[in-house]
């Protein structure tokens, strides 16, 4: 044992171990189920003996030994249960000691990281159960941390979890990479669950609870290690730099009182430009090699803004041109809203508010507050504030976040005073 | 995206005609009914919170008075037509899935066994705002 270093933070070692182990006890023993129940409580019992016992030489080799002895027990008691048909449970009785050589077999490790991380966002999940999966086997988050993130009890997120096994297993899928052809869907899969994680934890930082806003880091340290084990997927870079670039500006996002402030009126001295840096970098290394994906162009856009010192400065000509490849590729309404709004920028709020005209009729956003909200705001920018005022109350009272609804409502509010005086 | 369910009861009956007037095996259906339902949003995953309310002869309207000091009154439920009698909060995918699950509690067993189909009032849960403003 080596004295824990004051550094040294045991926890996000064993979240980065977490599918690293995780995968190596599914190869020995198969049952992802099992295996992944297995892992957990060897986390478990490494975050409850390092803090005071210290980190062992081989971690990861701790982690396997513990979770292999959790299988074996697991195995043995399934034996028992089922003495009769034994030969169906397992023909070689595993030894009990299983001690792999430190930094044994790097390639498989990567590897296992990925098959993880397909395994957990299979297309036959939920959502929800997609997120809480990926989070607990490839992010080694306990199901309490997870459950606390989403504001769920934990039995409920236990449930969530093991119901998300029970479907894997059902779709049979084996413990390998998945072939050529089945691999750019189910990696889009992999990269919108990352996506879903960053918004759940980005969006809540103005939140009460500041411990979400860990889910944008969990996000943001899983799409790295994706990264890390795909470095020349273009799409998955651009996912990472999207990430980065957005939660530069996560600080600047809300007042002192956690009210909501709009990109043009944050502090820009808040921006965090070391994530700045890194993810401009990363993007404009994916761009020029060919295959551009939505992820990217939203990175680019991300970079656009982050690059401008003064909200005027903004380069609104590229956004509006980078918008209208994004409109091109993908059929989602919030893409077209954002770009009716870059269109308002550069030719004024008339050509913005003719676009938006296209999208009343549009049945997935209709009674949606952002057609509301960015109506009004390009009908304040046209000067007509009697309609602007009545679509920010309109979008106030259909929006389902509370800070949003107090920035709509004070919008509406500050026009009627003006009226006023 | 978390939804309440609200089940809305109606007023006018509720002493003569509601639950405790019903026989025996009838409650018992609609209890059984109600435990299964909690059971499967447990194990779906989905279940945040459940609670049934009281009966409304007890409820009581609270306002702060001088001081802030609590002023009881019992009104005015003789003029509301229908009353809380119990709800769920859930986390699902989609609102539709939300109503799904709504329509299965109104079409809980009442008085000989006919479905409810009371009104159940599902109403989105206030959260985080979304990443563009």
């Amino acid at each position: 044992m080596t004295n824990p270093s004051p550094d040294a933070a045991p926890e996000h070692l064993l979240r980065d171990l977490a599918p690293q182990v995780l995968g190596a006890v599914i190869r020995r023993f198969g049952d992802f189920s099992a295996a992944e129940d297995a892992v957990q409580e060897a986390l478990l019992a490494a975050a409850m003996q390092w803090p005071s016992e210290g980190v062992p030489d081989n971690p990861r080799g701790w982690l396997i030994q513990v979770a292999a002895r959790r299988m074996i027990d697991h195995i043995r008691s399934e034996l028992a249960r089922r003495r009769r048909d034994a030969e169906a449970v397992i023909k070689d009785p595993p030894e009990l000691q299983i001690l792999p050589a430190p930094d044994s077999g790097v390639p498989a490790e990567r590897e296992d990281t990925l098959i993880l991380l397909f395994m957990c966002c299979h297309p036959a999940l939920t959502r929800s159960s997609a997120i809480a999966l990926t989070l607990r086997a490839v992010g080694g988050l306990t199901t309490a941390e997870i459950a606390h993130a989403f504001l769920v009890p934990e039995p409920t997120m236990a449930q969530r979890i093991s119901r998300a096994k029970e479907r894997i297993k059902a779709s049979g899928e084996p413990f390998r990479l998945p072939s050529d052809q089945e691999r750019t869907e189910r990696l889009g899969s992999v990269l919108h669950v990352l996506y879903l994680i960053f918004n759940e934890g980005y969006t809540s930082s103005s939140g009460r609870d500041l411990q979400r806003a860990d889910l944008a880091n969990e996000a943001i340290r899983l799409t790295r290690a994706l990264h890390h084990v795909l470095p020349g997927e273009a799409e998955v870079t651009g996912l990472l730099a999207l990430m980065l670039l957005t939660d530069a500006r996560r600080d600047a996002r809300t007042g002192a009182d956690g009210e909501l402030v709009p990109l043009t009126e944050q502090d820009r001295l808040r921006w965090d430009r070391h994530a700045i840096e890194e993810g401009v970098a990363l993007i404009s290394d994916a761009l020029p090699r060919g295959a551009v994906g939505p992820y990217q162009l939203q990175a680019a856009i991300a970079a656009l803004h982050d690059e401008a010192t003064r909200a005027e400065d903004t380069d609104w000509p590229q956004i509006l041109a980078l918008y209208g490849l994004l409109k091109r590729m993908s059929d989602n309404p919030m893409v077209a809203l954002n770009h009716a709004i870059a269109a308002a920028m550069v030719h004024g709020p008339r050509t913005g508010l003719q676009l938006l005209e296209a999208l009343d009729t549009d049945k997935r956003l209709a009674g949606h507050y952002r057609l509301d909200s960015v109506r009004a705001h390009l009908l304040e920018m046209a000067g007509d504030h009697q309609a602007a005022i009545e679509k920010y109350q309109r979008a106030a009272g259909r929006t389902a976040s509370i800070p949003e609804r107090n920035y709509l409502n004070t919008k509406a509010a500050r026009l009627s005073a003006e009226r006023r005086s | 995206m978390k939804y309440m369910l609200m089940m809305h009861t109606p007023r006018e009956g509720w002493a003569t005609a509601g639950i405790g007037t019903w026989p025996p095996e009838d409650i018992k259906a609609h209890i059984g009914f109600m435990m299964q339902f909690n059971k499967e949003l447990k194990e779906s995953g989905e279940l945040v919170g459940a609670e049934g309310l009281a009966g409304p002869e007890a409820a009581r309207i609270v306002r702060a008075g001088a001081n802030g000091v609590p002023e009881v009154t019992d009104g005015p439920f003789a003029e509301a037509k229908e009353f809380l009698a119990g709800y769920w909060i859930v986390d699902v995918d989609s609102t539709r899935r939300a109503h799904e699950i709504a329509a299965r509690a109104s079409a809980a067993p009442g008085k000989g066994g006919v479905p409810l189909n009371m009104p159940i009032e599902v109403r989105e849960v206030m959260s985080a705002p979304s990443v563009d403003l």
